[in-house]
């Protein structure tokens, strides 16, 4: 402070009026970047989780809030494009008028379709079973792909083309997903490969950076020095065993490679078999689940019960599989940092394909054709006339019984289990205790959801606000259950490499849901009687049309860029760039060791040491 | 951080609050720091009182909270975490701070500390890690080094 006045008495007047005017800036930007942080969501909740759990679990919960953004805007871009404009269209705001045109050159039997919407009396528990279901009355609404069947669309005079914006909106949500994980996950992975590239710095970055500043609670205090001595421990113990299996002999490395092999061949067999059910499971509610015309409850649940098959084996195999996994990896004889990242490699695996199994067999079902009828549609359009939506409804039905297993595993597994252990003081209630939060569970079960919604938003465009509630709800759900019935986790993961390993596997669930959608796209031909792109073969099939009525020029330079001539060269020039960063980064690298010998050097260097005269 | 540095005074010294020098009992009662197992070092760190006894006044707390703050460079965070661990003040890190660094880390109960085998294997390990003029001590510069890689550190963001 009295260097600082010492120094106002010597400046100039235009030197003291910069001086003055950038702190003043500085202090309003620094109150500007307080306000935005308390419009940032749940910032308060978020960092009182903090203090008391760790930054482990509070980087599950920051995704969370990622997710809800992400789904909101993704709701907000499928509203405005699709939704917006249809209703405008179809209720005729602002003089908007829309067109059916009927597909020319199609056989009339493939455009009949009748949605069982609300015909005359109904009961309530139909209306359960349709909000439950997604058929009957919610088939009929916006929440389906059969509500687009506009072909064309005017809003005052303006001509919008509903199937370009329809599928240019579904590139654009997943372009936007990728982007933002990418760029989300760039931080993460720069941190990463430093501390990849280094892999004996691991003590250091226990030691030096191991104590979170933020704990204010002594509770957590004492948990966290607990947790910090359990992974000191287990390092050192790491390191030992590594240095025992360095010392194997070839007899043993033999037995163990042979048992992994065997291992490996029993989890294979575990995945055949949980997605054969699945498949099966499928085919039998696809045949089974009639629409209800006698209003009899006992077959209205039995109905419910077949529909939500799938989704049943799903949830079942997403349970009992990682517990298989534990336990066989045990066998494996694995240092223990790399049985836990197998067993998640297994569990994703487990997870993410289950729902590729679940729409192979759908799609199978929906272009089995055994007529010449049907073959002239393309599909079966006996029992799938709009089987887009059909697809949605499967999209619809997994998520909402995702949201009630969470549900209903917080509410009847951990509430009594806590009620139990806190009052029954019995000897194997006490070996139970209480759940730990299992980060990476509970992580793969909304990346599940989210991959989910990222498939079913082109068959199902207000999916998002769904997704957006229902992970809305989950975070408050996921919060209570946190606090009042968990117990920290005795191994912490740190945020800084679990933050990336969540992206990591968002990822790999975005680049999953592109091989359905871009299957159903471009290859599964398109439903003849409703939606937006009746009169097309595929739906790909919109944009060639479209550039087809572009002006010749723009055709031209469209055409050079998809050939071969523009491709390969763009392609190598590419490689070449990828392959400069490389050598780039390998001289860094070198660089850097020769400065660290260097520095060594210095000390010993008697130049360096005399002070020059 | 006005208010909170006369919160930490008795009711008579308010209003002099700038000039006041808390004692360290008082700074220990605040929420972030008693539950940190720093809590004496980060005292004795930051505290310009020239009777040794840790008390600080406004500037010191002042100094404390810049350092903790989001806004300070990892630059300044690495020379104060350094002069923290430094438990003897002698200018650099040898293998009794690293003990008593390591004590504090993993809680101060007995059956809560490391075995003397295990002890050795971790401060091995550190000195290989980040020694890199190989004379078992480890300097400011080597300290920061180490540092700038570690990506858990820059998480050192306390007062908000």
């Amino acid at each position: 402070r009295d260097y600082q006045q010492a120094d106002i008495k010597y400046l100039s007047g235009w030197k003291q009026w910069k001086r003055t005017s950038s702190k003043s800036l500085k202090k309003v930007l620094g109150e500007v970047k307080e306000l935005s942080s308390y419009l940032e969501l749940w910032r308060h909740d978020i960092h009182s989780i903090e203090g008391k759990f760790g930054t482990g679990i509070q980087s599950y919960f920051s995704f969370l809030r990622f997710l809800v953004l992400l789904n909101f805007i993704i709701f907000i871009l499928m509203f405005s494009f699709v939704t917006l404009p249809s209703i405008i269209a179809k209720y005729g705001v602002f003089n908007s008028s829309f067109a059916k045109i009927p597909p020319k050159n199609i056989e009339p039997h493939c455009t009949v379709y009748e949605p069982s919407g609300s015909k005359g009396l109904t009961y309530f528990y139909t209306y359960l079973k349709d909000l439950l279901s997604g058929t009957g009355i919610l088939e009929v609404t916006s929440l389906f792909y059969g509500y687009y069947t506009i072909d064309a669309a005017w809003i005052s005079i303006l001509r919008y083309n509903l199937p370009l914006a329809y599928l240019l909106a579904t590139f654009a949500y997943l372009a936007l997903s990728l982007i933002w994980i990418i760029k989300r996950s760039v931080g993460g992975f720069k941190q990463n490969l430093v501390h990849a590239e280094d892999p004996f710095q691991s003590y250091c970055n226990k030691v030096f950076a191991g104590w979170d500043f933020c704990i204010t609670d002594p509770h957590a205090a004492r948990l966290k020095h607990r947790s910090l001595q359990y992974e000191l421990k287990t390092d050192l113990e790491e390191e030992r065993l590594k240095r025992k299996i360095a010392d194997r002999t070839t007899k043993e490395k033999l037995r163990i490679y042979s048992l992994r092999i065997f291992i490996n061949i029993i989890v294979l067999a575990v995945l055949s078999g949980c997605f054969y059910s699945i498949y099966r499971a499928t085919v039998f509610s696809q045949e089974n689940s009639t629409v209800s015309i006698r209003h009899d409850v006992r077959r209205l649940s039995a109905n419910l019960l077949v529909q939500y098959l799938p989704s049943i084996v799903i949830t079942m195999a997403n349970f009992l599989a990682p517990q298989i996994f534990s336990l066989l990896i045990r066998f494996e004889d694995y240092s223990p940092a790399f049985e836990i990242r197998l067993t998640l490699l297994r569990c994703v695996f487990v997870r993410l394909a289950s729902i590729g199994v679940l729409l192979v067999s759908l799609w199978s079902q929906i272009s089995y054709c055994d007529n010449d009828e049907c073959k002239a549609c393309g599909y079966n359009y006996k029992l799938y006339p709009c089987w887009e939506s059909e697809v949605g409804q499967e999209m619809y039905k997994l998520m909402i019984f995702d949201f009630i297993i969470i549900l209903a595993v917080t509410l009847f597994v951990d509430f009594p289990r806590k009620f139990l252990v806190t009052h029954c003081s019995c000897k194997p209630v006490q070996w139970c205790g209480l759940q730990e939060f299992g980060i990476s569970d509970n992580v793969l079960e909304i990346i599940y959801g989210q991959t989910i919604c990222w498939i079913g938003t082109f068959f199902s465009p207000l999916l998002p606000a769904i997704a957006t509630v229902k992970y809305f709800i989950i975070f408050y759900i996921k919060k209570i259950s946190l606090i009042h019935t968990r117990k920290p986790a005795a191994r912490p993961i740190r945020a800084s490499s679990s933050n990336f390993f969540f992206l990591v596997v968002l990822l790999i669930g975005l680049v999953l849901a592109f091989i359905p959608l871009g299957v159903s796209i471009a290859y599964i031909p398109s439903s003849k009687a409703c939606g937006p792109f009746r009169s097309f073969n595929t739906s790909w099939a919109v944009v060639p049309d479209t550039i087809l009525e572009f002006p010749k020029g723009l055709q031209q330079v469209l055409y050079g860029i998809g050939s071969e001539a523009f491709a390969v060269p763009f392609f190598l020039v590419i490689c070449l760039i990828m392959f400069y960063f490389i050598a780039l980064a390998g001289a860094h690298k070198r660089v850097v060791e020769q400065l660290r010998e260097q520095l060594v050097m210095v000390r010993f260097d008697p130049l360096f040491c005399t002070p020059k005269v | 951080a006005y208010k909170r540095f006369s919160e930490l005074l008795p009711r008579e010294e308010r209003e002099n609050a700038c000039s006041a020098r808390v004692p360290k009992s008082q700074i220990l009662t605040l929420p972030e720091l008693r539950a940190n197992p720093f809590q004496h070092r980060i005292c004795r760190v930051f505290s310009t009182s020239q009777d040794g006894d840790d008390s600080m006044s406004f500037e010191d707390f002042l100094d404390m909270l810049s350092v903790f703050s989001d806004s300070a460079t990892s630059d300044i965070k690495s020379h104060y975490a350094f002069r923290i661990f430094d438990f003897d003040d002698d200018g650099t890190l040898d293998r009794k701070d690293l003990e008593k660094l390591v004590d504090c880390l993993t809680g101060q109960e007995e059956e809560s500390r490391l075995s003397n085998a295990e002890m050795e294997q971790l401060i091995q390990n550190i000195l290989e890690e980040s020694d890199i003029d190989k004379d078992g001590t480890i300097n400011l510069s080597e300290f920061q080094h180490v540092v700038s890689r570690s990506p858990d550190f820059a998480r050192y963001d306390v007062f908000q």
